[in-house]
């Protein structure tokens, strides 16, 4: 438990680090693109759902996060790529 | 080396990709490749945890599938406009998975070991309000529910009521985690209500405040989970995302000069706070689209200062052709974009980009402000509380001491507008009846196109 505290506080501060000097053209991406990340929960979403095994309601709970968690992660990526696609395009021109 | 640590080898190796893909997407030249490096780090979080020993996979394909379709589908389908509610949505997603994951993990073994208890309660809490929350974020981006702040009497008693339901709740859940079935259940829907009531008081104009604060609670709901299920790699990612939604929030707070917690409990733009200030009298003058046409063919430095109307209109690429007009015409053209201009953070540099406008034409108000008197014609779309010379006048003003692009400096002022209405503030605006503004009524994108057509003749 200690440790996990112990990881919880440094990733916090590691995140305060990497974002504090961000453009603010890039703040939509970065959210939506950091939203996607929050889709980690996938991970225990995938766990509770492969050991539910004929428990109903275990199959139930576990299923639904994964659909959600599955939705968070595709959409979030994809939002995020789309977005960002379009960043790129006028960059040609100006080189 | 056993499964299991080749498992927590690959959620270290997922974890650095994060950091490398958040670190990447902070940077214009890097982003693209950001993105798709933290996407990589999920797909080998998600393939590690399929190798745990006992996964059955029927429960995990229907979930991934249902999820992946949905999740792609809308991805694919959403306009660009629609941006600030779909994230909204995938946030709100985000916090009920990490609720279910509590949830799942609790109804596996109830009778919770001591370290397991608080994270339980606080995955489900966070996530719950995280989830009811952002549900309620999207219907006001959507215009579904009214974008006003919603307020009724006693609501901060309310909110206390429920805040002390919720810790002698949770008392209950730590004495006998086992038996507290029902309190439980209560501390999930209590959570949700929370959720509901802390957004609705919240108006449309602040908005990229409470986007970025629920990023940031979906972040930490995700961690939360991670510690329910003593799992490293959710409590480093979903922490970084916290920490990542904490620093949007307060550089948004900054951006309109407020605290974070006036911008949650204050109901600012409600009709109690929109009397402070000074009456503004006087007469706007309007203008045709034929004389703005003349005012802009004269100009030889134009500046666009687009807001949440221009959004609204989907004006940003007769925006786009009426500024390459202008500069083929020999003005210098420039973009100025508050941070807190529309509905969420960077939403207007993101409508931008979709019409083509070139980066270097994009600016902030520190750059602008400075040289304000040579710009000949800031054409002002849709913005209004931004664009308040009372934030920098008028001490008894609401929004006083909020950063402002100083249009009513520029030797002309077009401003495009459908009414005389107040913004989303609900303050009075001295620019529209300022000597040198001159006020374009009518949707803005048919405004800018009249524009664009008188260019063309």
């Amino acid at each position: 438990m200690g440790l996990l505290i112990f990881i919880f506080v440094l990733s916090i501060f590691l995140g305060i680090e990497l974002i504090s000097k961000v453009p603010s053209q890039l703040h939509t991406p970065l959210m939506s693109g950091s939203n996607a990340i929050s889709g980690i929960s996938i991970v225990g979403a995938i766990l509770a759902a492969g050991t539910a095994g004929s428990d109903w309601l275990a199959i139930f709970l576990g299923t639904a996060a994964v659909a959600f968690a599955t939705i968070n992660v595709i959409g979030g990526y994809m939002v995020t790529d789309r977005m960002l696609e379009m960043f790129k395009k006028k960059e040609a021109p100006k080189s | 080396m056993n499964a299991e640590s080749i498992i927590d080898l690959a959620y270290i190796v997922a974890a650095v990709l994060f950091i490398f893909g958040i670190k990447m997407l902070g940077k214009t030249a890097t982003a693209r490749r950001g993105n798709l490096v933290s996407a990589a780090g999920m797909t080998l979080a998600v393939v590690a945890t399929l190798f745990n020993a006992g996964i059955e996979f029927q429960w995990i394909a229907v979930g991934v599938a249902a999820g992946g379709i949905v999740g792609a589908t809308v991805a694919r389908l959403v306009k660009m406009t629609a941006m600030p509610e779909m994230v909204a949505l995938f946030n709100g997603f985000g916090g009920i998975a990490s609720l279910l994951v509590g949830a799942a993990e609790y109804h596996r073994s109830p009778a919770l070991s001591s370290d397991a208890v608080v994270p339980v309660l606080l995955t489900v809490l966070i996530g719950g309000v995280t989830f009811s929350g952002s549900l309620v974020a999207y219907g006001k981006l959507a215009e579904k529910i009214t974008g006003k702040p919603v307020l009724f009497a006693g609501q901060q008693i309310v909110n206390a009521a429920i805040l002390l339901a919720l810790v002698a709740a949770g008392i209950l859940f730590c004495i006998d985690p086992e038996g507290a079935r029902w309190v439980f259940i209560a501390t999930i829907l209590l959570a949700m209500v929370l959720g509901v009531l802390s957004v609705i008081p919240i108006g449309g104009a602040d908005m990229p405040v409470v986007i970025a604060l629920l990023n940031s609670y979906s972040g930490l709901a995700a961690s939360a989970a991670g510690f329910v299920i003593s799992n490293k790699v959710l409590i480093v990612s979903g922490s970084l995302v916290g920490a990542s939604g904490i620093i949007l929030t307060s550089l948004m707070c900054k951006a309109m000069n407020r605290s974070l917690a006036n911008v949650l409990f204050s109901g600012f733009g409600s009709a109690a706070t929109s009397s402070g200030g000074k009456k503004h009298v006087g007469e706007a003058k309007p203008v045709s689209a034929e004389d703005a046409y003349y005012i802009l063919e004269a100009a030889s430095s134009v500046t666009f200062v687009p807001g949440y109307g221009m959004a609204v209109a989907q004006a940003q690429h007769v925006v786009r052709e009426l500024g390459e007009l202008l500069e083929a015409n020999g003005a210098e053209v420039r973009y100025c974009v508050h941070p807190v201009a529309g509905r969420m953070p960077g939403h207007m540099n993101v409508l931008l980009a979709e019409a083509n406008v070139p980066y270097d034409q994009l600016c902030e108000p520190d750059d602008v402000n400075p040289t304000m008197e040579t710009v000949d014609v800031a054409v002002v779309i849709g913005a209004n509380d931004v664009v308040n010379p009372d934030a920098r006048d008028d001490e008894g003003s609401p929004i006083y001491g909020m950063p402002i692009i100083e249009v009513d400096r520029a030797r002309t002022c077009i401003v495009l507008k459908r009414s005389m209405a107040a913004g989303f503030a609900g303050v009075g605006n001295p620019l529209f009846i300022s000597q040198n503004t001159r006020m374009l009524f009518g949707d803005a994108k048919d405004s800018i196109a009249q524009l664009v057509s008188e260019f063309k003749e």
